[in-house]
């Protein structure tokens, strides 16, 4: 059995939900080779050899490539499915966007999120915003997969795998990129943070999540929100961490003002430990949070904030 | 310029979902039931467009059981001009849906399909891809806002690192974020009007699709539960909590 990961890279770095694609790639069982898609990619190709447990590499370097548009993702990861039993990609919103063509245009059911590999043809993943777990067999010749990176390890960097050019095939495509409006931030990835704390709609406007700034400094935190902080306008759509949004799973998660919607907590639940600081007891919150604080926000950050810098932090 | 929306009847997302206790699968016996919340945003999107005068006839299709048909009547109810339900009583996979709703899209002579970007059911996120992909046109997933300017369609997409806008060739097909639009409530007249509008009934036999699942439900069950953990006192507590018992700062 010969599986493909896709890897997630921004040109310049290969990113760990490329690493832990390959863990969940390697509990199927077989060969696993890496494809780095983009332009420039001189460097992510290296370093994806170097990932635990890869057969090879294949770098296809081309113009169209350069955001990973659908349809020039489509032809070169299909083009390259001949070789190959499987495919398996992040969830992220670049391979979300393609991979459900890749599956189209082999004729197989994709398998979307998957938390779980319970053998070359048999997965778990959430349904109903996480509410349930479906363990799903397939019997499609060829298996599509995106993976939800949170619940699998990262694989390690001690391989030295062969590397190889692929013309992709791209032809003429029918989209072309016009820019983009990035979030810029010195803190932390949102998905790869070790420390994630977001606010939701008890925070009661954009200008007091300035309050968790300070907060978020000391712990070299991550900062996000829930749908109805978002909804409201408070802060871009990028922070949104839930079944819609991103999924985290880091070390901390704090929670502040967030009443706990299943949706949201679908997206976080999987951190290792969850501190909650919201007024309302009954918030539902409360019920997943290791640590809960019922008090008032406005007056319980500073303090917060106050008692971190007494610590040492 | 035709547009066509396809819209699914899913378990109301205010319902918490219950699996049941052979494992088979989720309950949806005596459930409220409701259009996915993305489809709605692409139902309203549709209507917008209808208004604006760039859409000439709006379709909305769905792929289900009878009573998928009272999902259709909402998006009447909401402005768009007539349905086509394609019934089947079974919980078809994305794959299938795609490619009934291929053959939708090109008996009615479609020019731009917006859809939900997810059911949020089975939460796959591949319908709308998948649909592109079999007509191959081009795709703006997660579309944030959207605007059409003489033979090109401009989508900005919501993507993980903020916003990033694409312009497609049409025909094109745009799925759905939440933030698109608003979508409005439909008013009582338009609710009675709305049982005027015709919709066409048809099966996948008629249009000639496979609709075999390629996966098969081994078990579904409950997410592992988290434990609530305790309540601090003070924020001098949480912060002593995290450093020195859980360990994570």
């Amino acid at each position: 059995m010969a599986i493909l990961v896709v890897a997630e890279h921004d040109n310049a770095s290969l990113k760990d939900a490329t690493h832990k694609t390959v863990t969940a790639a390697g509990k199927m069982g077989g060969d696993v080779d890496i494809l780095v898609a983009g332009k420039g990619v001189k460097d992510v190709v290296a370093a994806a050899a170097k990932i635990d447990g890869v057969r090879a590499v294949i770098g296809v370097d081309h113009a169209s490539l350069e955001r990973q548009l659908a349809e020039a993702m489509e032809t070169v990861v299909t083009g390259l499915m001949g070789g190959y039993d499987a495919v398996l990609a992040p969830d992220t919103t670049t391979h979300k966007n393609y991979m459900p063509r890749v599956a189209a245009k082999l004729d197989v059911q994709q398998i979307s999120s998957v938390t779980a590999v319970e053998g070359a043809d048999t997965f778990v993943r959430p349904i109903y915003a996480g509410n349930a777990m479906a363990t799903v067999q397939s019997s499609d010749s060829k298996k599509v997969v995106t993976v939800r990176t949170t619940a699998f390890a990262a694989a390690g960097d001690g391989g030295s795998a062969s590397t190889s050019d692929a013309d992709g095939g791209i032809g003429t495509l029918k989209s072309e990129y016009v820019g983009e409006e990035l979030s810029k931030s010195d803190r932390p990835e949102l998905t790869a943070a070790k420390v994630v704390i977001s606010g939701g709609r008890g925070m009661g406007s954009g200008e007091n999540f300035k309050m968790l700034e300070g907060i978020a400094d000391k712990l070299g935190a991550a900062m996000g929100a829930s749908r109805a902080a978002v909804d409201a306008g408070f802060v871009p759509n990028d922070w949104q961490v839930g079944q819609t949004g991103k999924a985290v799973a880091p070390e901390l998660y704090i929670a502040v003002g967030i009443s706990g919607a299943i949706q949201h907590l679908a997206g976080m639940k999987d951190s290792k430990v969850i501190a909650a600081i919201n007024k309302d007891e009954d918030a539902p919150i409360f019920t997943v949070a290791d640590y809960g604080l019922v008090a008032d926000l406005f007056k319980a950050l500073p303090e917060f904030e106050a008692a971190l810098e007494k610590a040492g932090l | 310029m035709k547009v066509m929306v396809p819209v699914k009847r899913v378990l109301d997302y205010n319902v918490k979902a219950r699996v049941k206790s052979d494992q088979s699968g989720v309950d949806l016996s005596n459930v409220k039931m409701s259009m996915n919340p993305f489809d709605e945003i692409a139902v309203e999107e549709a209507v917008r467009l209808q208004e604006a005068g760039t859409a000439t006839e709006t379709i909305v299709v769905s792929v289900g059981p009878a009573k998928a048909q009272e999902t259709i009547r909402t998006a009447l109810a909401m402005g768009m001009d007539r349905g086509v339900h394609v019934q089947t009583d079974e919980d078809l996979e994305p794959l299938a849906a795609a490619k009934i709703l291929k053959e939708v899209a090109a008996s009615e002579g479609a020019e731009l399909i917006v859809m939900g970007k997810q059911a949020i059911d089975n939460d796959y996120g591949a319908t709308g891809g998948m649909l592109a992909a079999l007509l191959d046109w081009p795709i703006g997933s997660a579309a944030n806002s959207m605007s059409l300017d003489g033979g090109a369609l401009t989508v900005v997409k919501e993507v993980d690192g903020g916003l990033q806008t694409v312009k497609l060739q049409m025909p094109a097909l745009v799925t759905a974020d939440l933030r698109l639009n608003e979508p409005r409530y439909a008013s009582l007249p338009n609710i009675m009007k709305a049982k005027k509008k015709p919709i066409d009934a048809k099966s996948p036999a008629d249009l000639g699709v496979d609709t075999a699942p390629r996966l098969k439900t081994l078990k579904v069950t409950e997410p592992a539960a988290r434990e609530a953990g305790i309540k601090v006192e003070d924020a001098a507590q949480l912060v002593d909590k995290l450093k020195n018992e859980a360990g994570v700062i």
